[in-house]
């Protein structure tokens, strides 16, 4: 990669915390953020659990009227990345506005403002619609909600790709920074659908698990009696800039995006494809793009959701891109944190690159009975220490519909 | 039937609700968009409350020219059932 392109700040609010660093120790120790849903809508749901962020977005009340609970979510991670690289809101900061952008991967947006206003209009009339409808449930809102508050002049870009939006708003971030088109960009995801409809939805195409007596033990990635994800909710952000105005303003720098893949599968609206081809595309691309090669590779966060038939493609994937020998220690957070949809892929980079920085892989809890043959090395139930010296990651985001998107971080650069 | 002062100390609930203003503020002078800081959006919002509220019907031709809170208290008084 011709311009290195690092992080300089980090946020999230997710089922295992409100911040990044609540989130990063409950993820070390194994927490589970996955819990029985208590909602009257619930009762008549096949799945009653799922992951809802563990606190609360505590915004101004007026602002908080005028956005999509995922907006309010993606506000809140973003300004908490903003002021961990060390900018303001509403004061001057080191960077230009003309030169900062925002990029957030969300899977659909102000879904609930959608079906919530359409409700109204059905019951009440035109006339109770509210008037902010469409700018709370446009998929574009989170990322716009961010750009006005940090002000954010070189563009608003949201991907959409299903379950791999925040990896691909991370990879896009870094293609924007390498363009030269922005000298900062704050970049992630977000999603906030634990709604009836939605649960129906993914209940119906019966990719949810439906372990409702024990919650935390519902989401388990290659254990034999795994039954399908749980949803859950989130976001996360980083603040991503280039190297050189990272260090010309001394930012600590929490790692660095070395590389990023992106393919798809071509084969199936849900479904990946079993080969592992298009997975394995877009792994060997983010080597490529890194100049890594694949025996450097210490760590992989899976995208792992715990559906029959992912999880065992996954494996084979990562085994036909880094060999039968390889040492990378595999894990899958969506164990502990749920399917963060559109915020997975960031909520996942952000355990990556602390991963790789605390020398620390978090484990794949409820790992009581892996699949036979998997040939691969899964941290499993405990954390796994990572060892000393240079170190490179993989982390994993396979969307519904084929999109792949692999970013490949390692610890260069990194401050102490 | 409500008074004046009754309209116009659920309305100030409702500009309150919508816009944060403290109800104190919100006293028959005042304009919407100048002084409460309403937007377009917002009166919206503040119109189909009084709506609720009050059980009248503002339509839009009638809307654009309630321009203070005295304007809307005086229309909600006169149109009440």
């Amino acid at each position: 990669m011709s311009r290195t392109v690092v992080i300089t700040g980090m946020g999230a609010t997710t089922p295992l915390g409100g911040d990044a660093p609540s989130t990063w120790q409950a993820l070390k120790v194994g927490t589970s953020g996955v819990q029985a849903l208590t909602h009257d809508w619930a009762e008549g749901l096949p799945t009653k659990i799922a992951a809802p962020c563990a606190v609360e977005p505590d915004l101004p009340r007026v602002e908080a009227r005028r956005m999509d609970r995922v907006s309010q979510l993606a506000v809140t991670a973003a300004l908490e990345a903003w002021g961990d690289a060390g900018f303001a809101v509403g004061e001057d900061n080191d960077v230009d506005g003309e030169r900062l952008a925002v990029s957030c991967g969300t899977g659909i947006g102000g879904l609930q403002s959608l079906i919530g206003n359409w409700d109204v209009q059905k019951e009440r009339g035109v006339r109770r619609v509210s008037p902010y409808a469409i700018p709370l449930l446009m998929a574009n809102a989170p990322a716009s909600n961010i750009g006005l508050r940090i002000g954010a002049m070189a563009g608003l870009h949201t991907p959409v790709s299903a379950c791999a939006s925040s990896n691909e708003a991370l990879a896009q971030a870094a293609d924007i920074l390498r363009l030269g088109r922005a000298d900062v960009v704050v970049a992630g995801g977000g999603e906030a659908v634990i709604h009836p409809f939605t649960m129906a939805g993914f209940g119906q195409m019966m990719a949810l698990s439906r372990r409702n007596d024990e919650p935390q033990r519902a989401s388990r990635p290659w254990d034999v009696d795994r039954d399908g994800f749980v949803l859950g909710e989130g976001a996360a952000f980083f603040v991503i800039e280039t190297l050189e105005h990272a260090q010309a303003r001394g930012a600590k720098i929490y790692g660095t995006i070395a590389g990023a893949g992106l393919s798809a599968d071509s084969h199936d609206m849900v479904q990946p494809d079993p080969s592992g081809r298009g997975q394995m595309l877009a792994m060997r691309r983010a080597l490529a793009e890194a100049e890594i090669d694949a025996s450097s590779i210490k760590h992989v966060n899976a995208h792992a959701t715990a559906t029959p038939q992912g999880d065992i493609t996954e494996a084979k994937s990562i085994r036909g891109v880094l060999g039968d020998g390889t040492e990378a220690v595999v894990t899958g957070t969506k164990s502990m944190t749920g399917h963060l949809l559109g915020g997975a892929g960031a909520m996942e980079s952000l355990a990556t690159v602390m991963a790789l920085k605390d020398r620390t892989v978090p484990p794949t809890i409820n790992l009581e009975n892996p699949e036979s043959d998997l040939g691969i090395d899964i941290a499993a139930n405990t954390a796994r220490d990572l060892p000393a010296g240079d170190l490179a990651a993989i982390n994993n985001s396979f969307g519904f519909g084929g999109p792949n998107v692999a970013l490949c971080f390692t610890n260069e650069n990194v401050t102490d | 039937m409500a008074t004046t002062e009754e309209i116009r100390s659920s309305l100030a609930e409702i500009v309150n609700e919508v816009c944060n203003v403290p109800v104190e503020d919100v006293q028959m002078d005042k304009s919407f968009v100048d002084d409460l800081d309403a937007d377009s959006l917002a009166m919206n919002e503040i119109i189909y409350a009084a709506e609720d509220k009050f059980g009248v019907e503002i339509p839009d031709e009638e809307s654009k020219n309630l321009k203070t809170v005295g304007d809307a208290v005086a229309y909600i008084e006169n149109h009440q059932g």
